[in-house]
């Protein structure tokens, strides 16, 4: 079992303090909400996309450590790629939080975002980690708003 | 802060032996979370079992088990017995007039859901009121919206106040000609807040209405007497009472259990069926359709003898030494806030530390081997009142000690360094 403290890395913790990409896009091409019910985690996700490409993004809401620096790095990983690369990750992303991709063994695309590889030991903080890229996936969607409950959860849907 | 004033200081000199009593919960030196000893601190959510109770389930099981009420064998009398025993437990634990007073069910939700269909669907009509409070837990909110929903009925908050204690003039306003029926909470479970249920009920009754009482966070914290509380319903649920899950109780009046509709149609809860006409059972079968949870009632009926051994005014006083403590601890914290600062409390405190998320303080507590809630606690209107998402909290058994207290504590401060 990971030691959560492990979890609580300097990375995190940064990004938490300080998270990047904080704020709204007024020229926003896409836009999305993503909701925890269960412990009321909440961001909202601006993204501008120019063709196929995500040329900014940004995002707030009030959420965990995990959560907020979960969507911090993101946003600082997705910004300038395509929407296609973007849905990679998520994909990917979703796979290491639930266990199902193994960083050290499958192929990825993940790079720093290892860091949160320990939640998958942690089932009831892995909806934290996993909510802004499953708000990322809505937005890219065109979906306004998603819950990390019922249809949408995304333990339930890897399993 | 009312709080401070109204809490005195504590003395450590309590004559509880809490040591003797932790040795009945074998779960408290059997587990611990990351290498730690267990620091149970969630006992609002469940509590746990002592070794008492688990042994009646097991001679249960071994000895005793059929199905009751129907069988001319010796097992399904003894089963039988045992049962109804246990209904004659609960009746005294209470102080009910009469065992028939007493109806088994699944939990405290399923209670409360039993009064708003038996009592709603035969009393409350379109455009009559319904009065809750602000203090609820989403069990006893969402049955009376939804009969509110169906009958094109009413629902009326009663207030509270900064500190979390209800306001009690602005309670009795709420009253109406329209007004059918109260149901309160006796302690928040989100706050510990002890509502002042003796005054709620007699205004009630100034006012002709019934009103049922949801002792789920009260049951195992203070003596409870419906008789000389003479409230109409009191409800609690089994596991937070160191009994088995899938057990609740409910107590009522037996003129009001008389004229309500059933719950739920089935075996048992009928005389005699055609196709028809069904007669319906006496009082407390009426309401207990289908093959109850006979090993859960029996064991409830044990852990019930179990408290009453123990004594509930002692519980009460060591509770009361734990939440003195506790308060003092953290409140001379930096950056930790209370929410919750009623003048009469149970050993429930909610707090948030610095500006850092209750889910992220949970998940490091629990490195410590600190169990605590995160969360909205099942009581979202609450949390909004005070702006907050959600909260960590603590709530404390009669087998907590002061020292764990202060593993809390250091616990808290190095989660606070973690994120400085
Ligand atoms: C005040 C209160 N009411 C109702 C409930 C619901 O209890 P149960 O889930 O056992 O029905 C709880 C437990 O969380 C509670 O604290």
């Amino acid at each position: 079992m990971t030691d959560s403290k492990q979890l609580y890395q300097e990375v995190i913790l940064d990004h938490n303090r300080k998270p990047r990409n904080y704020g709204k896009l007024p020229d926003a091409t896409h836009r999305s909400e993503g909701l925890n019910p269960l412990c009321g985690d909440h961001i909202r996700l601006d993204l501008k996309v120019a063709g196929d490409v995500i040329e900014s993004v940004a995002f707030e809401g009030q959420s965990c450590a995990i959560c907020k620096a979960s969507a911090s790095m993101m946003t600082a990983n997705v910004k300038g790629k395509s929407v296609a690369d973007a849905e990679r990750l998520v994909g990917e992303f979703r796979g290491m939080a639930t266990g199902t991709l193994d960083v050290a063994k499958d192929a990825n695309h993940l790079g720093r975002l290892t860091v949160f590889a320990g939640v998958k030991d942690l089932p009831s903080r892995v909806k934290c980690a996993i909510l802004p890229w499953h708000t990322l996936h809505a937005a890219v969607q065109s979906q306004a708003v998603v819950s990390t409950e019922g249809d949408n959860d995304p333990v339930a849907q890897s399993a | 802060m009312t709080a401070a004033n109204a809490l005195k200081t504590p003395e450590p000199t309590s004559t509880f032996d809490v040591d003797r009593y932790r040795a009945d919960f074998p779960i408290l030196a059997n587990v611990h979370p990351h290498g730690k000893p267990l620091v149970y601190l969630d006992n609002g959510a469940s509590s746990q079992m002592p070794q008492q109770v688990i042994d009646r389930l097991v001679r249960y099981q071994t000895h005793e088990h059929a199905n009751i009420h129907r069988g001319v064998h010796t097992l399904s009398e003894t089963a039988t017995n045992a049962y109804e025993h246990a209904r004659r437990q609960i009746q005294h634990f209470l102080n009910a007039k009469e065992d028939r007073e007493i109806i088994f069910t699944s939990n405290v939700t399923d209670s409360i859901n039993l009064v708003a269909h038996g009592f709603g669907r035969a009393f409350v009509s379109e455009g009559d009121e319904i009065i809750i409070t602000h203090l609820e837990h989403h069990a006893n909110i969402v049955p009376w919206q939804m009969l509110c929903e169906e009958r094109g009925a009413k629902l009326k908050v009663a207030p509270i106040d900064d500190s979390g204690a209800l306001i009690l003039e602005a309670y009795e306003k709420l009253f109406s000609p329209r007004t059918k029926f109260v149901s309160v909470t006796h302690v928040s479970n989100a706050l510990g807040t002890i509502n002042p249920v003796k005054e709620m009920i007699d205004i009630a009754h100034r006012h002709g209405v019934p009103i049922m009482v949801d002792g789920a966070q009260a049951v195992q914290h203070m003596p409870v007497d419906v008789q000389a509380l003479d409230c109409d319903f009191y409800a609690f649920t089994g596991h937070k009472i160191f009994g088995p899950t899938g057990i609740g109780v409910l107590y009522g009046k037996a003129e009001w259990l008389e004229k309500m509709k059933p719950f739920r149609g089935g075996g048992d809860m009928i005389l005699s069926v055609t196709f028809e006409k069904t007669t319906y059972n006496a009082i407390p079968f009426k309401f207990e359709a289908g093959t109850p949870p006979i090993a859960q009632a029996i064991a409830l009926g044990e852990a019930v003898e179990y408290v009453r051994r123990i004594g509930l005014e002692r519980i009460a006083a060591h509770e009361h030494d734990l939440l003195v403590y506790a308060t003092d601890r953290l409140r001379a914290m930096d950056g930790v806030r209370i929410y919750g600062t009623a003048p009469h409390k149970a050993a429930v405190i909610s707090f948030y530390v610095n500006d850092i998320h209750p889910h992220d303080v949970g998940t490091l507590l629990n490195e410590e081997g600190v169990a605590v809630r995160t969360g909205h606690h099942c009581a979202q209107p609450v949390m909004r009142r005070f702006g907050i998402p959600a909260t960590a909290r603590a709530s404390f058994a009669f087998y907590n000690k002061l020292e764990e207290v202060d593993v809390l504590v250091e616990a808290i401060r190095k989660v606070q360094k973690l994120f400085a």
